[in-house]
């Protein structure tokens, strides 16, 4: 029965993706991305691994989805220089079989895995008491793997940064993405006006039980995102302009209190990121409260993009 | 394990797209496909051994992807509000 | 293995680059250049401290960051490699902070502006992420660095919101996020079959079976689509010759080492020699190709920073001439051969760094970089084609100069090692490099027409630092061979 569901689920997953790369408009191949995502966030489910599984569909569906209906709305034509780049069919099908060897390769790969499979698993359950966390992998990104963990709350900043400098000159200083006009009434108007403060509270609730149970600062920082995004693009919320302080601090918070707690390790405990006895879950929780605050804010200004109104 | 093979075909999908697809925007979807079928990869691996790491990597992994996504999908706004141009096709004429 | 003294040294060259790059971003104004300008000597002391440590201890310098070992935890690791590219780096980026501040300076009273933000912020960026990439124990972990890599390198090389450099930048965006992928999917793989992607665990249970197999495939050609191995070198011209002069200095100097060094973490450290041995011959042969097909092409550029990103291609070339020489040779040889490769990957650092520079400020003065019109170019920016000259002798091989010495030690290897084909690349190389440099110093030493102006003053800070980084580049040869042992060390 499970196997008959993984394999409907698989054979789902790949048409999904096929007729994503098929399609020839871009708005129903966006439409298959996210459906692809969503399906994706299921097999995480059936795999047990329901951290996961709420991070691809915020992010990996959610959130990316909407960068890419974005990205769809803006790009309009180019139909004929798009159809004169693409490859002939005869390098069509040079590459069709140069990827299927690829995958043949890999799969041949997957079944030789050795069995039984090497595992940290046991090690990873042996020092979670000492971190006074119960989930197992908010104990690997925040304590054993701390440094991947900061450097990749880093890499946000990186993008954020490197998107907003992507502005024209005369852009900058302005407010990150267009200005959408006030929304008094509608379907988009009412979602923006009902849902924040459910969405607030079920986000810092996620980030918040991220400890013990699935979820952290990556999901719950995209759910306070989409309140964010939702209130924005129906008007109600003017996101401030990329020279304002309070903003930039906002998306260097989270990465900053976990150096500060990392130094605070070379004190207080045997060294960087390392947590002292007793003190490990508070300071994991303190980072996490930053974090989810500079996730939330880094993912808004991804979503918003480069400065584009006039100067303030 | 079907999923080792679902993630192995969907890799191929993906590189296929990403090669023999010109549009920008297409390219970029391609990439997330592919990026899908190694995360997928990942969570079998973290299956087969019961292990949180490999889940902990994939959430990493995610987030950077999407950080990749963002700024690629600005550069291809960017590039065609500039020149019109959605692909990166040679130009014919050399600057 | 334990961790060692002095680790802490290690988190410092990750975090404090980190740290004033995240203050630099959210103070913004004035502030990213003073950091920088702070961060440069710190960052020059720290590289010099942890370089004599490792000299000292002959051992390499270890950390298990939080205090977890691996396989669980983290390592970073400094070996002789490792601190003789950090230091590199960190020469380099404080030699670019000086010539920098000419173009990126925000004067007092003036409100901030794009370039000169994202500029200091991404420099600072790239600093952590090449000692992240230097330092990093952990295939994971330098996933994560060579994205932060990806990210600064793109932003600095777009800086100039030029229209024609956007689609360049895609290319290189493409490129490297393919690379970053197919690496990704090798570290799943290795993790699978392992259970852990610590360097120095793998190196101690790698098999030959499939999964290392297609793994180290996979992650092979991902590096070396982001180091531009020919025939993956498409992107790399317009990418790194589109770029504002200081970013183009550190994208063909430092950043494409990253990758080098982690492709011979990989190879050296993870994969099993029979594997090795296998494979080393193929990366040769491509280098080969690279080197006499960057040449050519170089040499028949018509625009000066072209002709130095065909370079890099040639240059990169040399890199892999050393797999199959340190690869089953005798100790001698192999030690020959990767003391070659280390020093041709800093010399060419220097000298490329100092060419972009020097090539930036001569397009400058001239107002434009068309090599057959660069008459009266040594007038205009003296010192710059005189370091562009000194650049040259290190690429072409001339003693005394690092290039010399590390292309001497890959051909006294190949001939040793009874390869001697290889060295007929080198020789052919080092004489298609001379003619390419020959013909841009040919011209720019020739009188400039009567009517002839300077475009725009050259700055005499700018010339300096060109000059300073191309005398190393030459120096480097002076210094007795065994100071290059720095490199064997936990080899």
């Amino acid at each position: 029965m499970s196997l008959l569901l993984d394999l409907l689920l698989g054979l789902a997953v790949l048409g999904v993706a096929g007729w994503t790369l098929a399609v020839r408009g871009n708005f129903p191949a966006v439409i298959g991305f996210v459906a692809y995502g969503l399906l994706l966030a299921l097999v995480w489910v059936r795999l047990g691994a329901v951290d996961v599984a709420l991070t691809e569909a915020a992010l990996g569906a959610g959130a990316t989805g909407v960068i890419l209906l974005f990205a769809v709305v803006r790009l309009r034509g180019g139909r004929a220089e798009i159809d004169a780049a693409t490859p002939g069919p005869r390098q069509r099908i040079a590459a069709g079989l140069l990827c299927a060897m690829v995958g043949l390769a890999l799969a041949v790969a997957v079944l030789n895995l050795p069995n039984p499979a090497p595992s940290q698993a046991a090690a990873v359950a042996r020092h979670l008491p000492e971190l006074g966390v119960a989930n197992p992998v908010t104990g690997v990104l925040m304590a054993y793997r701390g440094l991947d963990t900061l450097l990749e709350a880093v890499v946000l900043v990186f993008a954020v940064l490197a998107i907003w400098s992507m502005a024209p000159d005369r852009r900058w200083g302005a407010v990150p993405g267009p200005v959408f006009p006030v929304q008094s009434s509608g379907p988009v108007s009412l979602l923006a006006r009902l849902l924040p403060p459910v969405g607030i509270v079920i986000g810092i609730y996620v980030a918040w039980v991220g400890a013990d149970a699935p979820g952290g600062k990556f999901q719950g920082g995209t759910i306070l995102a989409a309140m964010g995004i939702l209130t924005w693009v129906a008007g109600l919320w003017r996101l401030p302009p990329v020279a304002s302080r309070g903003l930039r601090w906002a998306v260097v918070a989270g990465p900053l209190a976990f150096i500060g707690v990392g130094l605070l390790g070379f004190v207080i405990a045997d060294g960087f990121l390392a947590y002292p006895p007793g003190f490990a879950k508070p300071l994991i929780l303190l980072i996490e409260a930053a974090m989810t605050l500079s996730v939330a804010a880094a993912l808004v200004l991804m979503v918003a993009g480069p400065p584009e109104g006039r100067r303030e | 394990m079907i999923y080792g093979l679902v993630a192995s075909a969907l890799v191929a999908l993906g590189l296929y797209g990403l090669v023999t697809q010109s549009a920008l925007l297409r390219k970029v979807l391609a990439f997330n496909l592919l990026g899908g079928g190694v995360f997928l990869l990942f969570g079998v691996v973290a299956r087969r051994g019961g292990d949180a790491v490999p889940e902990a990597l994939v959430i990493t992994g995610l987030v950077v992807a999407f950080a990749a996504t963002a700024l690629a999908l600005v550069l291809v706004l960017r590039l065609f509000q500039i020149t019109g141009a959605a692909t990166i096709a040679e130009d014919e004429t050399p600057r | 293995m334990e961790a060692t003294p002095g680790g802490a040294l290690l988190v410092l060259m990750l975090v404090i680059p980190v740290t004033g790059l995240l203050i630099a971003f959210a103070q913004g104004g004035r502030a990213p250049e003073r950091i920088a300008l702070w961060l440069a000597p710190l960052g020059l002391a720290m590289a010099a401290v942890l370089l004599a440590g490792v000299l000292h201890a002959k051992a390499p310098v270890i950390a298990f960051v939080g205090g977890w070992a691996p396989p669980l935890g983290l390592a970073l690791r400094a070996d002789g490699l490792a601190a003789a590219m950090l230091m590199t780096t960190a020469v380099i980026i404080a030699a670019i902070i000086l010539f920098a501040r000419a173009d990126y300076m925000t004067p007092p009273g003036l409100p901030e502006a794009r370039a000169p933000l994202a500029f200091w912020c991404f420099l600072l960026a790239l600093w952590a992420a090449l000692n992240a990439a230097f330092l990093g124990g952990d295939l994971f972990n330098l996933f994560v660095a060579l994205e932060m890599l990806t990210f600064g390198a793109l932003a600095l090389a777009c800086l100039d919101g030029r229209a024609t450099q956007f689609k360049a930048e895609l290319r290189y965006l493409l490129f490297a996020l393919i690379g970053s992928v197919l690496y990704l999917l090798g570290t799943a793989l290795l993790y699978g079959a392992y259970g852990t992607l610590d360097i120095l665990l793998l190196s101690r249970a790698a098999r030959a079976d499939a999964p290392t197999i297609v793994a180290a495939s996979l992650m092979t050609v991902g590096l070396l689509g982001k180091m531009a191995l020919f025939p993956l070198h498409l992107w790399l011209p317009a990418a790194h010759a589109g770029a504002p002069p200081a970013a183009s200095a550190l994208l063909s100097g430092l950043v494409v080492k990253a990758s080098y060094v982690l492709l011979l973490r990989l190879w050296f450290w993870v994969m099993p020699a029979a594997l090795l041995l296998a494979v080393a011959p193929i990366l040769a042969l491509l280098g080969a190709a690279a080197i006499l097909f960057g040449s050519v092409v170089a040499l028949r550029q018509a625009r000066l920073k072209l002709l130095v990103a065909y370079s890099t291609v040639a240059q990169i070339g040399y890199l892999f001439l050393m797999f199959p020489l340190a690869a089953g040779s005798l100790a001698e040889v192999a030690e020959r051969a990767w003391t070659g490769g280390a020093l041709q990957a800093i010399s060419h650092a220097f000298a490329k760094a100092a060419m972009f520079l020097a090539a930036g400020v001569i397009a400058r003065g001239m107002g434009h970089d068309r090599i057959a019109e660069l008459h009266g170019a040594a007038r205009v920016a003296p010192l710059s084609v005189l370091a562009f000259g000194l650049a040259g002798l290190s690429l072409m091989g001339i003693p005394p100069s690092g290039g010399f010495t590390a292309k001497w030690l890959l051909l006294q290897a190949a001939l040793y090692a009874g390869q001697w084909w290889w060295a007929l690349v080198i020789v052919a190389g080092g004489l298609l490099t001379g003619g390419y440099v020959f013909r841009v110093l040919s011209t720019a030493m020739r009188a400039p027409a009567p009517d002839f102006a300077p475009a725009a003053p050259v700055d005499a800070m700018q010339e300096r630092v060109a000059l300073g980084l191309a005398v190393i580049s030459v120096v480097l040869g002076l210094l007795p061979l065994a100071a290059f042992g720095l490199v064997l060390i936990g080899r």
